[in-house]
């Protein structure tokens, strides 16, 4: 078969065929390979594992079918009260971490306190492990015994949640703040729009757009910290599984509860490569402004 | 002789220990159109940042149809900003916004018109501009001559007395400088009051009703274009032009 290339100019996407039918037959080629060379080092390593002589009982301490099937229920369970940890703790942190940063941007002399306390929040709460913050509130505020102050651990777990991420969260926010150029300020303010207003209409949906990739890297992270509230006591995935485990000696529902973690942030992790991908594109395509 | 609607007198202004205004003197009538022309750094943006008071004075005034100063310390600017329109060099839209957003925000934020009535005067704004279709597209979609005329919108949308254009063509396509430049004569052919600092020689010496040449901070000469074009007094003016004209 032969085809005529259209006339020099034409309004058309044209390519060679021949070449066509080259690359394809070459991206096949590279497909089949890739998928070969990780099937054969996919059986090599499980041949090895499985014959290695330690790998039974590895097997039966981590991966036994039997604890798999009776502890992962009470886990699934369990989870939902690191779920509900997490919608609790999201919103709020949001919330507090646009007013902090806000705050820390102010530059008149009367808000000065509010920018220095702001400040200090911040240092204090990135300087201090989430954990610590967790045993201080949780064991610590109760052994007030102040009226009509709640005594819950999973209240005071998820405060020292929002506590900590909140400064870190903050910074991102900052961050995203100090990324709009001057010159979206300067045009704003030129056309006669308020600090307030300029905030509002010009910086803050930019900033926030700007910053999306790594806020979602932060709800990544306190997906999985919502476990450090086991420490308190109350039966979330980690606590039931250290329970599961320390009834049995068997330790496959600390794997299943790792499965639970995982099977949430995997798609949590590729949504935000792909939101970061595409916001890569735009940029590019909307490099003038 | 018409009203003066700028007065500015004996301004100085620095950043850090270089002064770029050095007592700078400048007078526009209502309805004429002044063109600033000198070397990159002479302090052309400068000065028009500081007429509308987007950069503070060190010294002198700056007066606003006989009776707003600029550079009173207690002044709100954001009356004043209302009053004189900037365009920018870089365009500086908004990306976030499609073309209509960006030119009804300062309307509807601060001159508190309705949404209907603002879009109406933006798109009878963007038809006089030649960019009926572009009201719904967002500024990553323009070219830089029609981004830059929606700047020009936009800063027209507040119906200022006043407009400054801060070197508008110099980050432009060469093919696309005419269809700004149309956009100034149209406005010009308006009556608006115009101080724009340009590179263009040509377009200086056809639309300007006075040509200022700023040298060292100040404005070393000035007359009309034909005068400071064909025979200018000054020394550094007559080899500003030599090297601009090869």
């Amino acid at each position: 078969m032969t085809m005529t290339p259209p006339a020099p100019g034409a309004p058309v996407v044209y390519q060679d065929p021949v070449r066509l039918a080259l690359s394809r037959r070459r991206a096949r080629r590279n497909a089949w390979v890739g998928m070969g060379s990780l099937v054969g080092f996919t059986v090599v390593i499980s041949l090895l594992v499985s014959r290695s002589p330690g790998w039974p009982i590895v097997q039966e301490t981590f991966f036994s079918r039997e604890e798999f099937i009776d502890s992962f229920p009470g886990l699934l369970t369990a989870f939902m009260l690191n779920v509900k940890i997490f919608l609790i703790a999201e919103p709020l942190i949001l919330i507090f971490s646009l007013v902090i940063a806000l705050t820390r941007t102010l530059r008149s002399p009367i808000f000065l306190p509010l920018r220095v306390l702001a400040t200090l929040y911040v240092d204090i709460f990135r300087g201090v492990p989430t954990i610590l913050v967790i045993f201080l509130l949780g064991f610590g505020v109760p052994a007030l015994r102040l009226q009509g102050v709640p005594n819950s651990p999973v209240f005071w777990g998820t405060a020292a949640l929002v506590l900590s991420y909140t400064a870190y969260v903050a910074e991102v926010f900052r961050a995203g703040i100090g990324s709009v150029h001057p010159s979206q300020r300067m045009a704003a303010r030129s056309l006669g729009l308020s600090v307030l207003q300029t905030n509002r209409y010009v910086v803050l949906p930019q900033a926030i757009r700007n910053v999306i990739p790594p806020l979602l890297n932060d709800f990544i992270s306190l997906q999985k910290d919502t476990a450090l509230v086991a420490v308190l006591g109350p039966i979330e995935v980690l606590r039931q599984a250290q329970i599961d485990a320390s009834s049995t000696f068997n330790y496959t529902p600390y794997v299943g509860a790792a499965l639970i973690f995982i099977a949430l942030t995997i798609p949590m992790t590729r949504f935000a490569d792909w939101v970061q991908a595409r916001m890569a594109r735009r940029q590019r395509a909307g490099s003038i402004a | 002789m018409s009203a003066r609607l700028l007065e500015v007198s004996g301004v100085w202004k620095g950043f850090d220990d270089h002064a770029v205004l050095r007592g700078l003197d400048l007078q526009v009538d209502a309805h004429q159109a002044v063109v600033l022309i000198g070397a990159s750094g002479s302090g052309k943006s400068t000065l028009l940042r500081c007429i509308n008071g987007l950069e503070s004075v060190d010294a002198g005034r700056i007066v606003l149809d006989g009776d707003v100063e600029v550079t009173d310390p207690d002044i709100d600017l954001d009356l004043v900003r209302r009053r004189v329109g900037i365009v920018f060099q870089s365009y500086n839209l908004f990306p976030h916004m499609s073309v209509i957003d960006n030119i009804t925000l300062a309307p509807r934020k601060v001159a508190g018109v309705r949404a209907a009535q603002a879009q109406e005067e933006a798109r009878a704004l963007l038809d006089r501009f030649g960019l009926a279709g572009k009201a719904d597209e967002y500024p990553d979609r323009l070219s830089g001559g029609q981004a830059q005329r929606v700047a020009i919108v936009r800063a027209l949308a507040m119906q200022p007395e006043l407009m400054l254009f801060d070197e508008i063509t110099s980050a432009l396509d060469p093919l696309l400088v005419g269809e700004v430049l149309d956009a100034v004569r149209e406005l010009k052919s308006g009556g608006l009051t115009i101080v724009m600092a340009t590179h263009e020689m040509g377009f200086a010496r056809e639309v300007a009703d006075r040509v200022c040449f700023l040298h060292d901070g100040i404005v070393r000469e000035q007359g009309s274009p034909e005068q400071i074009f064909t025979d200018p007094q000054e020394p550094t003016t007559r080899e500003f032009l030599a090297r601009v004209f090869g």
